[in-house]
């Protein structure tokens, strides 16, 4: 069984909502749809109030290269567009639209039959995706149209699914892998149609047994109607966090590594979440939109009958969310957006959900606080749990000290800041809340180097 | 809601910490400690308190009354120092040598430099050599006071001891044998003299296995520095037989067992990286060997252990583990 | 026995002489040269080697000032104008005067005045905290609290003050070197005019939300009502995004601003008397008319109200004795 090489940790599984199929949430009176759902810059907002707008209109153009539409999730009449708090508290332009009931907009095709054929027009295919605001839902948010349109000197090699899943607690990939599987094939033929390229791996965990077996039926059942589907092949992976990481899915699937501030392209890798499969899948397909994710609503402090997978559509605030599944419950301090790994605290529920949305994770104190840091023991644990070969303890040091250089030629610029260090800490040191500054810093640094040779 | 806690990821934690770590440590030292006193009886139980009372006693009172910092005792490590300074001295060491051993390894070699994880020397093997250096009449007399189990102790210097003064008087290895008895089996179960420690192989190697299994350490320094003391020994040994020792008798007596499995494996005092720590390992055991053989010290596994300490930042900065895509 | 100790003597001589030849060449050989004035200023230089000045240390500084051979560009904060000038006589150039400075911390984000809304769980840097999120209260411009600029001073002047949560500067220690505000992520600490008798005003809010929101998150905020800017007499203060701002080089300490400041945001420190409004309504031309001596006319206004509480600034009582004679 095939996994990355370096490092790697092992926290509980936790997959407690797995077996909750996907509810869709209903409508709430008022949405917020930030302009900023995606890396690079926010798109702008091209509703004033007073406007009414359809479910799947454009109202936020990208501004730059990589940047992406946003939709309306909803039908309804723009109350305001202005700057709200997003989930850290930081102010973004949101669009406030007060809700009707659903009227689409033009063009888009709201049925649930299987479109299994693939276009043969590769710009049609990247005109959809990129119309349709589609960006990566593996978490970082990434326009997905630049992804699979690299520039022309690089070759892509092998298309990579990812359907690892390594963080401890979500499900929402799971559900879809089980739910939404050959949607998700279909995708996978859809970017290796864009990409030119002959093969596409899907990437799952072994602790996922049951979309192993569903994603391989869905692949042969497919193979068998189109030669646009061969080539496709669903690998088991080990479970090891951070198997999803893109360096270590690439490292376990191709053997190949990519270069220090490389890009996977540069090994010939595209890698794509199998929720931009499905989001794929529908903008081309379908027409539709990227408006919609699925979340997990999960937390050992919840009561079982409210561990939940969610449909929800972009700019629901998170605390209608969690409202509409019961409230908070008591016992829990700390509410994550994403996996307890690399998932952010929220410090503000009245935040609204973005495209990349994956979950509201409710954490009770003895889980999540943090205990008071000693000594460094130089016991070496970060080390060995840095799937990026680092040395945790070294760079925490440099860091606290002011050492750029030094930071940089210990390559504090290849973390990948998926916390298996401070994980791993017996000393409890805040290893990568350090590290992470210092990494912004020599980034920055490297870039201003560089930037006047241009 | 009355709280909202708010922290950059990752949000969860692996359930090591410090203390657990050195508590197992602790517990792989059980055994060689329960066979010692078993074998040794009241007198060791006094110098095992005596030890590892003072070592928490001196780290305390440094901690709370020159630091003036909350006391560091609560993560077990210097009950690790206290017990392996234990199983370091011989049987029949007065206990106060015992409490001034426990001043030099917490008071010297680990608070001055900052105290836990800070310390250039493993504590433990530092205060053997010192007391080896002040006060060699009480640290190489191994008359062995008796035990619960009844046995006789056996009384005189140390198996290597013996070979070493043997092979000055110009006597060989099998005459010095055939003088005095020696089984592999005595030293599997019951050693013959030795440090407190020493007493039991199996025992020692209980604590390995234990410590490998809540992967408390990784084996490569262990298995290195045996590895190496084999090889090593047995090259000389299959030159001449009558002149050196052979390899197992290299591995079971002298405190090998006990040094690469405790002492040279302390976090502290080890190299980080997988292939620095072997490397750390073959020079231990390359030191004991040429120390035994050439020195005058008839073991030489702590002053081995104490030269390899002092070269491990420069291992660590040499030996890096491989980093992806580089 | 003799001979032995007579070698051993011997030969250690020799290797004595021989190593300390070697050393003499190896010295001459790879002697670099530098210009002897880099040791004399480095000589009067503070020798912190703070950094406050832009560069490396004192020594990169001496040699900036040397081979410029000019001081324009270059000037200790940690000295001052005394070093500055003992500078100037050692390269032989001249030298502008400084006004001293003094790092000032803008946030009125007292525990009392700005209700905490999350609890921050991670490393205490607010480099870190910063980077994370908004912060723990509901003012995302105000002070993080995590000490970052304790850390950076080398100069003990700043600590935190445990009931208000925000760092302290202590004025006599303080050099100007300018590392706190580079150390501070929300750009909250500004080197400010230290001013005549250490007398200063100033905004002490940096908050860039319009009035109603910095006001929930913050009860003493700079709502940038504009109140300040109208009642200034010399166009020293500016609102802008929200909040104003008073410039240090036209403020004359009238501290009309600090009277018509609705939320107390505008602080004036080592004053003897806390401002009051000026009860006669000519009082405000008189000002203008004569800004020679701005400063004793509202100590005189505020003397029949001395028996109202005095403000809660520190280090006023020191100053009140001498101030009284020197309002001639």
């Amino acid at each position: 069984m095939k996994t990355f090489s370096i490092g790697g940790v092992h926290p509980d599984d936790k997959k407690i909502s797995a077996g909750s199929k996907i509810e869709v949430l209903p409508v709430p009176k008022t949405v917020y749809i930030s302009m900023a759902q995606h890396l690079g810059g926010p798109a702008k907002a091209i509703v004033a109030p007073g406007d009414r707008v359809k479910t799947g209109q454009v109202i936020g153009e990208p501004t730059g290269f990589i940047s992406a539409y946003v939709h309306s999730s909803v039908t309804g009449t723009v109350k305001s567009v202005g700057l709200r708090k997003d989930l850290a508290g930081i102010q973004v332009i949101h669009v406030e639209i007060e809700t009707e009931p659903d009227e689409w907009a033009e063009g888009i095709d709201t049925s649930d039959t299987l479109v299994t054929e693939i276009p043969q027009d590769r710009q049609f295919i990247i005109d959809r995706i990129k119309n349709n605001g589609v960006v990566g839902l593996g978490g970082a948010t990434f326009p997905t149209h630049v992804k699979l349109c690299p520039p022309p000197d690089k070759k892509a090699e092998c298309l990579i699914l990812n359907g690892a899943e390594c963080e401890p607690y979500l499900t929402s990939d799971y559900r879809i892998m089980l739910e939404k599987t050959r949607q998700i094939v279909v995708g996978a033929a859809l970017m290796k149609k864009v990409l030119g390229v002959s093969k596409a791996v899907i990437g799952i965990e072994e602790n996922k047994p049951e979309a192993i077996k569903a994603m391989s039926a869905a692949v042969a059942e497919l193979q068998k109607v189109s030669q646009d589907y061969s080539g496709i092949e669903v690998q088991t992976l080990k479970k090891k966090y951070p198997q999803g990481g893109e360096k270590q899915l690439i490292d376990a699937v191709m053997h190949r590594q990519v270069k220090s501030m490389g890009l996977p392209i540069d090994v010939g890798a595209v890698v794509q979440n199998v929720a931009t499969s499905l989001a794929v899948y529908d903008a081309v397909q379908k027409n539709m939109p990227l408006i919609s994710n699925t979340l997990t609503v999960t937390g050992d402090c919840l009561p079982a009958d409210r561990q939940k997978n969610y449909l929800f559509r972009i700019g629901y605030p998170l605390s209608y969310i969690a409202g509409y599944n019961g409230g908070v419950p008591a016992e829990a301090v700390k509410i994550i957006s994403g996996g307890p790994m690399m998932g952010k605290a929220v410090s503000n529920l009245d935040a609204a959900t973005l495209k990349g949305s994956s979950s509201i994770l409710y954490m009770t104190q003895e889980q999540t606080a943090r205990k008071p840091e000693s000594n460094c023991i130089r016991c070496g644990k970060c080390a060995e749990a840095c799937p990026m070969g680092l040395e945790p303890f070294l760079l925490n040091k440099l860091a606290r000290n002011g050492m750029m250089e030094d930071l940089e030629a210990n390559a504090v610029q290849d973390c990948i800041e998926c916390g298996c260090c401070l994980y791993s800490c017996p000393a409890n040191i805040p290893l990568l809340d350090v590290i992470r500054v210092a990494k912004g810093e020599v980034i920055r640094a490297m870039r201003a180097r560089t930037a006047p040779k241009k | 809601m009355n709280r909202i806690l708010v922290s950059p990821s990752p949000h969860i934690h692996a359930k090591t910490s410090t203390s657990v770590l050195m508590r197992d440590v602790v517990i792989a030292l059980l055994p060689s400690v329960i066979v010692s006193i078993l074998y040794y009886g009241a007198a060791a139980i006094g110098l095992l308190a005596a030890s590892v009372v003072s070592c928490i006693l001196v780290e305390y009172l440094i901690t709370r009354f020159m630091f003036k910092a909350p006391s560091t005792i609560g993560d077990w490590s210097s009950s690790v120092t206290g017990v392996l300074l234990f199983l370091n001295l011989p049987p029949s060491c007065p206990w106060w040598v015992a409490v001034i051993g426990a001043i030099f390894a917490i008071g010297v070699i680990k608070m001055t430099f900052g105290g836990l994880g800070q310390n250039l020397f493993n504590p433990a093997i530092a205060a053997r050599v010192f007391l080896l250096v002040s006060f060699p009449t009480f640290m190489t007399n191994w008359a062995a006071p008796k035990g619960f189990l009844g046995v006789d102790a056996v009384s005189g210097a140390t198996p290597l001891g013996i070979v070493k003064e043997g092979l000055a008087q110009g006597l060989t290895l099998p005459e010095i044998y055939a003088q005095h008895d020696f089984s592999y089996l005595q030293t599997l179960f019951i050693n013959i003299g030795g440090s407190v420690g020493e007493i039991s192989a199996i025992a020692i190697l209980a604590g390995f296995v234990y410590l490998l299994a809540r992967k408390v350490i990784r084996p490569y320094i262990t298995l290195s520095i045996l590895a190496t003391v084999f090889v090593f020994s047995g090259i000389f040994w299959l030159v001449n037989p009558d002149q050196y020792t052979d390899p197992l008798f290299n591995l079971l007596t002298g405190g090998v067992l006990l040094g690469a499995v405790f002492m040279a494996t302390d976090y502290v005092t080890s190299p980080m990286s997988d292939k620095g720590g072997v490397i750390f390992g073959v020079g231990i055991g390359l030191l004991t060997i040429l120390i035994r053989y050439f020195g005058s010290y008839p073991e030489g596994m702590s002053f081995a252990i104490l030269i390899m300490n002092s070269v491990v930042p420069l291992i660590n900065k040499f030996c890096k583990q491989k980093k992806y895509g580089r | 026995m003799t001979t032995t100790i007579i070698w051993t003597i011997a030969i250690i001589t020799l290797l004595g002489v021989v190593l300390a030849v070697v050393l003499y060449l190896v010295a001459k050989k790879f002697k670099v040269e530098e210009d002897p004035r880099i040791d004399e200023v480095e000589k009067v230089m503070p020798g912190a080697n703070c950094g406050g000045c832009g560069f490396a240390g004192c020594r990169a500084f001496a040699q900036s000032c040397v081979e410029a051979m000019n001081l324009d560009s270059n000037f200790c904060p940690v000295g001052g104008n005394d070093v500055m000038k003992k500078v100037a006589a050692v390269l032989g150039l001249e030298v502008k005067e400084k006004a001293p400075m003094v790092a000032v911390v803008r946030c009125n984000g007292t525990c009392a005045n700005r209700p905490k809304t999350s609890e921050y769980d991670g490393y205490q840097s607010c480099k870190v905290k910063a980077a994370l999120y908004s912060g723990d209260t509901g003012c995302f411009y105000g002070c993080l609290g995590c000490g970052d600029c304790v850390a950076a001073c080398q100069f003990g002047a700043i600590s935190m003050d445990p009931e208000t949560g925000l760092p302290v500067v202590d004025e006599e220690k303080c050099t100007a070197c300018g590392a706190c505000v580079k150390a501070c992520p929300k750009r909250i600490i500004e080197l400010r005019n230290k001013g005549p008798k250490n007398r200063r005003v100033f905004v002490s809010c940096v908050n860039m939300e319009k009035g109603a929101v910095a006001r929930k998150s913050c009860k003493a905020a700079c709502i940038g009502c504009g109140k300040c800017e109208k009642a200034c007499p010399f166009g020293a203060i500016k609102v802008e995004h929200n909040v104003a701002y008073i410039d240090f080089e036209k403020c004359r300490l009238c501290r009309k601003c600090v009277v018509e400041c609705p939320t107390g945001a505008i602080h004036d420190v080592n004053f003897p008397t806390p401002a009051v409004k000026p009860a006669p309504k000519p009082a405000a031309p008189a000002q203008v008319a004569t800004p020679a001596a701005p400063a004793p006319k509202p100590a005189e206004t505020a003397a029949p109200a001395a028996e109202k509480p005095v403000a809660p600034v520190k280090g006023t009582e020191k100053e009140v004795e001498p101030e009284k004679k020197s309002e001639e």
